[in-house]
């Protein structure tokens, strides 16, 4: 995982699936947070090496696409997570 | 003049305090922004349940932001507020919209962008390694979901964001690694005299440096080379002191940016001209004092339209609506235009101030090799964009574009644009006004494939 949660807080739970993995999230998280409480990264980079996390989470450098597995893509930093969400960040062997 | 359509984009102190301005004068300005609540990113609320007190989010500005928040329910009714709307083209008389039920177009009588600045960020090794991010991102992180960037973070800049962030970072109970400025501390003290025309907020850049000290983080400034490194995602950052030393540091996320940009798109899908900012080394719609830009009922306001800091755009936001008001013929408070235009004028003195201070760390892109990636969207090299400039004699950044693909990507070159131009103008050895800036396209920013769209 990324993120530290900092500051915790109580609320409603939200459950997801990042790569097929069931977590938890709480209500009020963005996509993003959920994700890298979780994981360590967004996605895989489509150009070259490496996997992606996300730079500037505020909806401008569009790095933090992340893939749902209805086929939608989404902007991970300005998504609030919703329940049932079901990503594929694709990034467990890079 | 209840019919006249006045749009006000982005709902952050200008555009808030734009809107509070336009209802005094008697009109129902539509509002539209991206976000689902008012404040834009310097006062950005938290999602619905997220919630914290606004003194752990803002600090000493907690009661700034809740007066802006009051304002988005004291115009309820009174405006027409478009949320989680992206305007994403604008043409001469409308705009395009992307909102939750679906894409629109808005045609306006007049028009006011105060459409904020994003973290300015310029290429280093290992920038793009997951855990690297922007310090203004670093710093929306914490306010607006009580999250660190990670457990162990090196915060690395060249503008007053940095020791915000970094104590921010610690009051939140994160271990802050190393605070690094790569900008030199004797810059400060020649900052100080015009930064005296805003004691209160100069003397908060120098609490937060203190309080980082005596907190003990290590802090360092006029800092060079900085790389990133790690196994898939950051685990070390490697810089040289001022002394020439080399030094590393180990963690596990890097907030890094260094200073702010306008965000000028719309402006100049609308036709607006433009002028070079020297002092931010970017270009901005050209504007009066009080935001008229060169299109009539077009204007600017807020760090969209120059960097001028959250206080100046809630004044600015003021302003520009006033002279809405006046050009549209509406009896106008001048005694009130004046009182603004002075305090705008003492805030851009601390603004030279503050610039003197943080200076531009043109060292950081001088050091950078060919291999370094410049384009995070297509991971395009430093070196692609120099060898256009030289080899392939690119005289702008347009034109390097079209070589190189640099600003082509999803970004629309927010995140590399200004290292572009600063990179271009140094291969060429030509005055960095020369490499230009590069156009705005629409869409401004990505947009699902809409059938409505493509029609």
């Amino acid at each position: 995982m990324q993120f530290v949660r900092l500051k915790p807080r109580d609320g409603e739970t939200v459950a997801l699936t990042i790569d097929g993995r069931s977590v938890e999230a709480r209500a009020g998280d963005t996509l993003m947070t959920a994700i890298l409480l979780h994981a360590p990264a967004l996605r895989r980079f489509e150009f070259g090496d490496g996997a992606r996390a996300g730079y500037c989470l505020m909806g401008a450098c569009q790095d933090c696409f992340v893939a749902l597995a209805d086929g939608d893509r989404v902007r991970a930093c300005t998504t609030l997570v919703a329940p049932g969400m079901a990503v594929r960040t694709g990034t467990r062997d890079v | 003049m209840s019919d006249t359509r006045v749009v006000v984009v982005g709902a952050g102190p200008a555009g808030m305090r734009a809107c509070a301005a336009l209802v005094a004068a008697g009109l129902t300005p539509i509002l539209i922004d991206e976000a689902a609540r008012s404040g834009g990113r310097i006062y950005q609320q938290p999602p619905q349940g997220a919630a914290r007190p606004g003194r752990e989010l803002y600090g000493f500005e907690a009661a700034k932001a809740a007066r802006i928040h009051a304002l988005e329910a004291q115009l309820a009714g009174r405006i027409d507020h478009r949320r989680e709307t992206l305007v994403w083209n604008c043409f001469e008389d409308a705009l395009d919209l992307l909102g939750p039920s679906g894409p629109s177009r808005q045609p306006f009588d007049a028009l006011i962008l105060a459409t904020g600045a994003t973290d300015l960020a310029l290429p280093f090794p290992g920038w793009t390694l997951p855990g690297v991010y922007a310090l203004g991102g670093a710093q929306i992180a914490l306010k607006t979901q009580g999250c660190g960037i990670g457990r162990r973070v090196v915060f690395l800049g060249a503008g007053p964001l940095l020791p915000l962030v970094a104590w921010q970072y610690v009051q939140a109970g994160a271990d802050v690694a190393a605070v690094l400025d790569a900008t030199p501390f004797a810059a400060k003290l020649r900052g100080l005299p015009n930064m005296l025309f805003a004691p209160a907020t100069l003397a908060k850049g120098a609490y937060y440096v203190a309080r980082l000290l005596a907190a003990g983080v290590p802090m360092a400034w006029g800092v060079g080379g900085p790389r990133a490194e790690g196994d898939g995602r950051v685990e070390r950052v490697h810089f040289v002191t001022a002394g020439g030393d080399a030094r590393v540091v180990a963690c596990d996320a890097l907030g890094a940016s260094f200073g702010l940009r306008s965000e000028t798109q719309l402006a100049d899908l609308a036709g607006c001209d433009f002028v070079f900012d020297r002092r931010t080394r970017q270009y901005v719609p050209a504007r009066d004092v009080a935001g008229r830009t060169s299109r009539r009922f077009v204007y600017v306001a807020g760090d969209g339209a120059g960097i001028g800091g959250a206080d100046a755009a809630e004044l600015a936001g003021e302003r520009a609506a006033l002279a809405l008001a006046e050009d549209l013929g509406l009896p106008v408070d001048v005694n009130r235009a004046a009182f603004l235009d002075g305090r705008l004028a003492r805030l851009d003195r601390f603004r030279r101030g503050l610039e003197t201070a943080y200076p531009f760390p043109a060292h950081l892109l001088r050091d950078i090799g060919d291999d370094t990636m410049l384009c995070r969207c297509e991971g395009i090299a430093v070196g692609a964009l120099r060898a256009a400039a030289r080899d392939k004699g690119a005289p702008e950044l347009n034109r390097a574009k079209a070589f190189t693909r640099i600003g082509m990507g999803r970004c629309q070159g927010r995140m590399c644009g200004r290292a572009a131009a600063e990179l271009l103008a140094a291969a060429r050895g030509e005055d960095l006004a020369r490499a230009g800036r590069l156009r705005g396209q629409p869409p401004v920013k990505p947009i699902p494939m809409i059938p409505e769209l493509l029609s």
